[in-house]
């Protein structure tokens, strides 16, 4: 874990101040200049953050997902916990997504919401935690409330391909590999970075996937000692 | 008994059942109309686009549904039969006769606005590709059903059903409605029947999607 935490805030705070402090240039000479991106110039920059938070928001889910797959084959109390601490942290990131990118679109396309393909995918998800948390409230026993919850988290999990994977595809939109994008259309964007972005870019998708790692360590811990807690006071 | 006997003849008690009260009926019925007439009301004499039309078809289906539809396991845990229901049949046996039932009750719903609509839109609300609309009501019906029988099965295991069901459901149907929505449109429009193959493909893979991973986990949130 010290090296998750360390590497995780030197990473992220060296993404930070390089991809902010780094000049743009009509014509890159060496690495420390970032070439000019017509339409999108100074604005290119939020790629490096707002990108690896959205990573992250769908890599929590997995993971809450996963562990409530375990929680349901095994019922054992402590993946719930660890399911249930990644969907929180989840939530966080889809928000803090949601909010970079609305500012994105705003700057760079005219307003902050759109009802892009990914832009509906995002306000899915953010409604699929609420969801999942509302339900959460809404049960009284731990193992109703693990079991139930981790089968919505299932469910909700069967719709997420077709947001990935159909919808992209027969809605226009203004994301890149949207239906009727120059570059071709499918899940998978074409990393047309220039190498200094896409250095960065691969340093911050990992200091934000091992930042998340580090939090949910940390939650997990929490609600581990909540748990015996409120165990031992019944 | 058989699979297939034991679903019809739960299908039967459940059917038998909505029958003898018609909560059900009744209850869908007037939300259908109390809806339209406030649609009604908003529009007053505006000519609303197909787009708009089609939108709202849907909407009042999906509000009509999130009203209804949980009863099938909601009224089995009110009367407490939930147990019998677990001593004498198989969780999947019990899945498929919701689902069904479900399924009957939406396709009634959607043929009920679609009638409505057609009345109090006669010049609006004209079906010009018959084909295109049959095959979504059919396919929405279906994909609706499937979503909304195991989210029903999972609300009413818990305290605030009435308000939980359409906040749980409305994120997994929101692919299902954004289909079926463009699709009504398309039949409205009066556009080729070959133009819809791609929201009908959407629409099946939802179905059996939803279906396939509702029977595996049908049985965590049935058994106690």
């Amino acid at each position: 874990m010290t090296f998750v935490k360390y590497g995780s805030i030197l990473l992220i705070t060296f993404v930070l101040f390089a991809g902010i402090a780094i000049p743009l240039s009509p014509s890159p000479q060496n690495w420390l200049q970032f070439p000019v991106i017509p339409g999108l110039e100074e604005k290119a920059r939020n790629i490096l953050y707002h990108v690896p938070i959205a990573w992250t928001t769908v890599v929590a889910f997995l993971v809450s997902t996963f562990y409530g797959f375990r929680y349901l084959k095994t019922r054992n109390i402590d993946y719930d916990i660890k399911s249930v601490s990644s969907a929180g942290l989840g939530f966080m990131f889809c928000f803090l997504a949601t909010v970079t990118g609305a500012l994105w679109a705003k700057f760079n396309w005219g307003s902050f919401w759109n009802w892009d393909p990914r832009e509906t995918s995002i306000f899915v998800l953010l409604l699929i935690y609420g969801a999942y948390f509302a339900l959460r409230s809404a049960l009284e026993t731990e193992e109703k409330r693990a079991t139930l919850s981790a089968v919505y988290s299932m469910i909700a999990g069967i719709t997420v391909p077709f947001f990935i994977f159909v919808m992209p595809r027969i809605m226009s939109g203004l994301h890149p590999g949207a239906k009727g994008d120059a570059e071709g259309s499918g899940p998978v964007v074409q990393m047309k970075m220039s190498p200094n972005m896409l250095v960065l870019f691969l340093l911050g998708l990992l200091g934000f996937t091992l930042l998340y790692v580090w939090l949910l360590n940390l939650r997990v811990r929490i609600a581990r000692i909540e748990y015996e807690r409120s165990i031992h006071h019944d | 008994m058989s699979q297939f006997s034991s679903t019809y003849a739960l299908i039967r008690k459940d059917v038998h059942s909505e029958l003898r009260t018609r909560y059900a009926l009744n209850a869908l019925l007037m939300f259908v109309v109390t809806a339209v007439a406030t649609i009604l009301f908003a529009l007053r004499s505006d000519q609303p686009t197909s787009s708009v039309l089609s939108g709202l078809y849907w909407v009042v289906v999906f509000f009509t549904a999130m009203s209804g539809l949980s009863r099938t396991f909601v009224s089995e845990e009110e009367r407490g039969t939930t147990m019998t229901l677990q001593l004498i049949a198989s969780p999947s046996t019990v899945y498929f006769a919701k689902l069904l039932f479900n399924t009957a009750l939406t396709f009634s719903m959607t043929i009920a606005v679609t009638i409505l609509y057609m009345t109090v839109f006669s010049n609006s609300f004209v079906i010009k590709t018959f084909s295109i609309f049959a095959g979504t009501v059919i396919l929405g019906s279906l994909g609706f059903a499937a979503a909304s029988t195991i989210i029903a099965a999972i609300v009413a295991k818990a305290n605030t059903r009435g308000t939980l069901y359409p906040v749980l459901s409305f994120p997994i149907l929101i692919v299902l409605l954004m289909t079926v929505m463009g699709a009504t449109t398309k039949a409205l429009d009066g556009e080729e029947f070959a133009t819809a193959l791609p929201d009908f493909q959407i629409l099946i893979g939802y179905f059996l999607a939803m279906t396939g991973g509702s029977y595996l986990l049908f049985e965590y949130v049935w058994k106690d």
